[in-house]
């Protein structure tokens, strides 16, 4: 790799330099001072007290202290961690269970099949805000578009985004929807790398399509399957959009859909009931997210990357 | 006997498909047909299809809301950061591609780290120093957030791609006594146009679709964005489902559009970087 300038030392070694400056410039002072210094100071903020929009003070381990510990704060962060973990969970079985069978039956490539990938992709183009309050329209418990189909089979109407119990559930499912077709396509592109060698091989093995699906197809997608937990993972705990539309700022009913996006923003730009805003606080609860996520995901990478090894 | 058990097969799996098909499409087809009933019509009879196609509720959309004004805002600042986020990230991934310089890696691997930031976490300094520049609440703000989201991934794949490109004829051109710019600008970059449409898509679509920064950012009703004045639109129309329905179909309509028609790009764009 060299470039055409290497007889060019000397005299005009400034005006490769400057030229090159030019090129790189833009670039790297827009990520300097909007991606760089936002983040270094994202933690340095995390450990003052704010006064309005200005940091006033420094107070250790305060913020943390509050966020974590002291009540009620500490109720909500707990609250709002524990259906982060629940959207982590039910995405991973049910939106990318899904994901799975369905690129598996896409690998098929029968008749129709790309029209199929066009359409389970659809949805995922749209704005997670579009798609919140379609479904939150769907899901009115006399309107709705889901209870009316339900009525047609006998089944009562049902609250969905009204009652505890269903509320949270009802946006996981709006968010399925949405994303469904994202680890599906992630996935078949990984089933259309396993070479065609082995599952014919597999097949005049005399392998049905289960055996050929849990011993030969899942096995060899493991790099996928690493991507598509970790993509799912990190969407999960920056979970923010889909709730704010359906469940509103304080994730209603009774918190019982607050994630930790909706707390996180609503502790540093105020929720419209309360209007009290906490920079400090806010930054804390973004370091923890941070550290949350980089670490589970670095420590993830390395026990999936070791399954891919193995198999 | 084996050939019976394979169509029965591929009938479960057409079967499995087309049912995903019909959840998939079904909501969008209800919620296009909708947008021409009354609100009587919604709420009375809801799966049914609409008697006459009445353009009422788009009128009311068109006349009575700011719709148009979040279409065009959304417009300018999709295409904005797009085009300054190729700008800048195929001027940087050439100078790290093409030439050869002391702190050439050093640079990539900044580029490169930023890929691994969520950006939403450092919301609160990047407000800050949005306010002290005098940009909150303005088109350029929002801008420069999407371009410094966007760049750390564009300049990945644009160096990824213009390293590909062969040496002879850059340096044919060079002997011919061109110009650096002359050859980055019309030998190169026209060769680089692959990389270039999967970058704008892989980077217009979450601009388009974003909420986020908006929120944060942007308090004028006449700066915000569709999916941000849609919320505002919601909220003034909450017991008007028809014009609801038209608010919603009129918003998904032209990235829908879009993507019928680039479906192919959409897809490879919007899953790059999962599918290596």
């Amino acid at each position: 790799m060299t470039d055409g300038w290497r007889h060019s030392e000397g005299p005009f070694a400034w005006r490769r330099s400057l030229w090159l400056a030019a090129l790189l410039t833009p670039a790297l002072v827009v990520m300097v001072l909007f991606v760089l210094w936002p983040l270094l100071s994202a933690f340095r903020f995390a450990f003052y007290e704010f006064n309005g929009l200005r940091p006033s003070g420094f107070i250790g381990l305060e913020n943390f202290r509050q966020v974590l510990f002291e009540k009620p704060y500490s109720d909500w962060t707990w609250n709002a961690l524990k259906h982060n973990v629940i959207a982590f969970l039910a995405l991973m079985l049910f939106e990318n269970g899904t994901a799975f069978l369905i690129a598996f039956a896409l690998l098929k490539a029968l008749p129709g099949h790309r029209v199929h990938q066009v359409i389970v992709f659809l949805p995922v183009v749209l704005s997670a805000v579009i798609v919140g309050f379609l479904w939150k329209l769907f899901l009115h418990p006399l309107f709705g578009l889901v209870n009316q189909l339900l009525g047609l089979v006998g089944i009562g109407a049902i609250p969905w985004l009204g009652n505890e119990n269903t509320a949270l559930g009802s946006i996981l499912f709006a968010n399925i929807w949405h994303w469904l077709g994202f680890p599906t396509l992630v996935l078949l592109a990984g089933m259309q790398r396993i070479s065609k060698d082995v599952l014919e091989a597999a097949r005049l093995d005399g392998a049905g399509d289960y055996a050929l699906m849990t011993k030969i197809v899942w096995p060899l997608i493991a790099p996928s399957v690493t991507i598509v937990t970790i993509l799912t993972f990190i969407g999960s705990f920056n979970w923010f959009e889909i709730p704010y539309v359906m469940a509103g700022l304080t994730g209603s009913p009774g918190g019982s859909t607050d994630v930790l996006g909706l707390y996180f923003y609503r502790t540093a730009f105020g929720s419209t009931t309360t209007g009290i805003q906490d920079f400090g606080q806010g930054s804390a609860l973004a370091v923890l997210m941070f550290i949350l996520v980089a670490g589970v995901t670095a420590i993830a990478l390395r026990y999936l990357r070791r399954r891919e090894i193995e198999q | 006997m084996r050939d019976r058990g394979e169509t029965i097969r591929n009938g479960a799996i057409q079967l499995l498909l087309a049912v995903n098909a019909v959840i998939m499409v079904y909501p969008l087809f209800v919620m296009v047909t909708s947008s021409f009933k009354t609100n009587a019509e919604i709420f009375s009879s809801p799966l049914s299809l609409p008697t006459h196609f009445s353009t009422a509720n788009l009128e009311k959309v068109w006349t009575e809301t700011n719709f148009v004004r979040y279409l065009a805002n959304s417009v300018g600042i999709t295409a904005a950061s797009v085009a300054l986020i190729l700008l800048f990230s195929t001027l940087a991934g050439y100078a790290i591609a093409r030439y050869r310089f002391r702190l050439s890696s050093l640079v990539l691997m900044f580029f490169l780290s930023g890929m691994t930031v969520p950006l939403k976490l450092a919301i609160i300094p990047l407000f800050i120093q949005l306010d002290t520049l005098g940009l909150v609440d303005s088109y350029l703000g929002l801008v420069l957030v999407y371009v410094a989201m966007g760049i750390p991934s564009a300049v990945f794949i644009m160096t990824g791609f213009l390293r590909t490109l062969p040496r002879e004829l850059e340096e044919s051109a060079r002997m011919d006594g061109a110009s650096e710019l002359r050859i980055m600008w019309s030998i190169m970059l026209p060769l680089a146009r692959p990389a270039l449409v999967i970058v704008a898509i892989q980077n217009a679509v979450p601009i388009w679709n974003d909420f986020f920064f908006p929120l944060v950012l942007i308090t004028s009703d006449n700066l915000k964005t569709l999916p941000q004045g849609l919320t505002v639109f919601v909220g003034e129309f909450t017991t008007d489902w028809g014009v609801l329905f038209t608010g919603l179909t009129l918003a998904a309509l032209p990235i829908t559009l879009l993507y019928i028609v680039l479906s192919k790009q959409f897809i490879s764009g919007i899953t790059q970087g999962a599918v290596k």
